[in-house]
């Protein structure tokens, strides 16, 4: 395992990130750091290796090789009890399409990853209530997912991304399914949530007009890294 | 922008001194940049001469006489005609970013490093844009997202040139 420090005062560093699925190398040396509060875009061509850096870098896929430090741990080094705690508790996630389930309403679906912590019913849907109203989609309250519009329902899975009060969220082409206006809605509501919140986001899209949301973008290429800051 | 249409045009709902001619230039389609005076005057007194516009009245005070212009029938005929004939889309077949990645590949420079270094910059001129429209009214917000739809453009060649570095080079050097 790799020993090398993460950038001062990053919240979440990765060094030197391998990962193939058999022959195919999806990362080949990639490096990320973010720091609380900040937004970062990781951008690049369909294939580069962005979704595989964001999996890694929420625990969700091990990398081959390279190191992982969230908040001054490394990834490797916890169980995967440990990680998945990790996960409930400090990451949110938004995906391209939602992933609501449909069953529940969407404040239940806001509330899940409260209820998955242990939090009782009522206490939970009235913290998922008041992120619903940050998010404007309290009036969809007690509709199910099938019953709102696409960049509604994104909305509702941004407020279910924060309801854990998380301090990183993972964002994989959060308005790729949405046209222009929702999708700028979208990602105006997450980076202001976000940041009045001071959680992190870390967030994959190879569109330009989502990443000009971001405070600073990385671009991966091949599976490689680039810091574009450093770059200007 | 034809400056002369665009104050015929704000003529056409009622005549206007000069002074507010200007200020309802600037505050409609002047954003970063306002009309010097020179500008109104120097307009004013050319469509006057093509019979565009007639002097509706003029003040007396102490300063330089301040004169209402009125739009003609002729003047509202050529807004007439120019709102309704399409601009010419630009071509861009002069890019100063093909020359440069061009030159840099046959004096075997680093054409990546170009490509991601305007990348950087065109992703900076963004969030500025970005930033502007989530403070501004619709008039702000328009006016960014024709600039940002035209940035991105720009970095969606970047980025597919930044692709096909490889080809180029192969292409372009005897």
């Amino acid at each position: 395992m790799t020993t090398t420090s993460a950038p001062p005062g990053s919240l979440l560093a990765a060094q030197d990130l391998r990962k193939a699925y058999g022959p195919t190398t999806a990362l080949d040396g990639a490096d990320f750091s973010i720091h609380p509060g900040e937004v970062v875009a990781v951008m690049g061509p369909s294939g580069s290796g962005k979704s595989t850096l964001l999996h890694c870098l929420a625990g969700i896929v091990p990398p081959d090789s390279g190191s992982i430090r969230y908040d001054g741990r490394e990834l490797a080094g916890m169980s995967d009890a440990g990680r998945s705690a990790l996960r409930r508790s400090e990451f949110g996630f938004v995906f391209q399409f939602g992933q609501l389930v449909p069953e529940l309403t969407c404040v239940e679906n806001v509330a899940l990853p409260l209820r998955l912590n242990g939090a009782p019913r009522k206490e939970a849907e009235r913290t998922a209530l008041g992120w619903m109203e940050r998010l404007e989609v309290d009036d969809l309250r007690a509709k199910r997912p099938g019953e709102v519009s696409g960049g509604q329902g994104q909305r509702v899975a941004v407020a279910r991304s924060l309801v854990t009060s998380p301090r990183v969220v993972f964002a994989d082409e959060p308005t790729g399914a949405l046209d222009s206006l929702n999708g700028e809605r979208v990602m105006e509501l997450l980076t202001e949530a976000a940041r009045s919140a001071n959680a992190a986001v870390v967030l994959v899209t190879h569109e330009a007009r989502v990443a000009a949301y971001s405070d600073r973008e990385i671009v991966v290429r091949d599976g490689r890294s680039r810091d574009m800051e450093r770059l200007v | 922008m034809s400056i002369g249409h665009t104050l015929l045009g704000l003529l056409e709902s009622g005549p206007r001194h000069g002074y507010d001619l200007k200020r309802a230039f600037d505050e409609k389609f002047g954003h970063d940049r306002p009309l010097h005076y020179g500008q109104v005057y120097s307009t004013m007194s050319r469509l006057l001469k093509n019979g565009l516009v007639e002097v509706d009245g003029i003040e007396p005070g102490d300063g330089p006489e301040r004169k209402r212009y009125a739009i003609t029938e002729a003047g509202v005929t050529d807004v007439q005609r120019w709102l309704a004939t399409p601009e010419k889309p630009e071509p861009y077949l002069q890019s100063t970013l093909y020359t440069k990645v061009v030159l840099a590949l046959l004096t075997h420079r680093d054409a990546g490093d170009i490509l991601d270094t305007q990348r950087a910059e065109h992703l900076r001129m963004m969030r500025i844009l970005t930033d502007r429209k989530r403070g501004g009214d619709l008039a702000d917000q328009l006016i960014c997202d024709h600039a940002l739809f035209h940035l991105e453009a720009d970095l969606r060649w970047l980025e597919l040139t930044a692709a096909r570095l490889d080809k180029l080079a192969t292409a372009v050097r005897p």
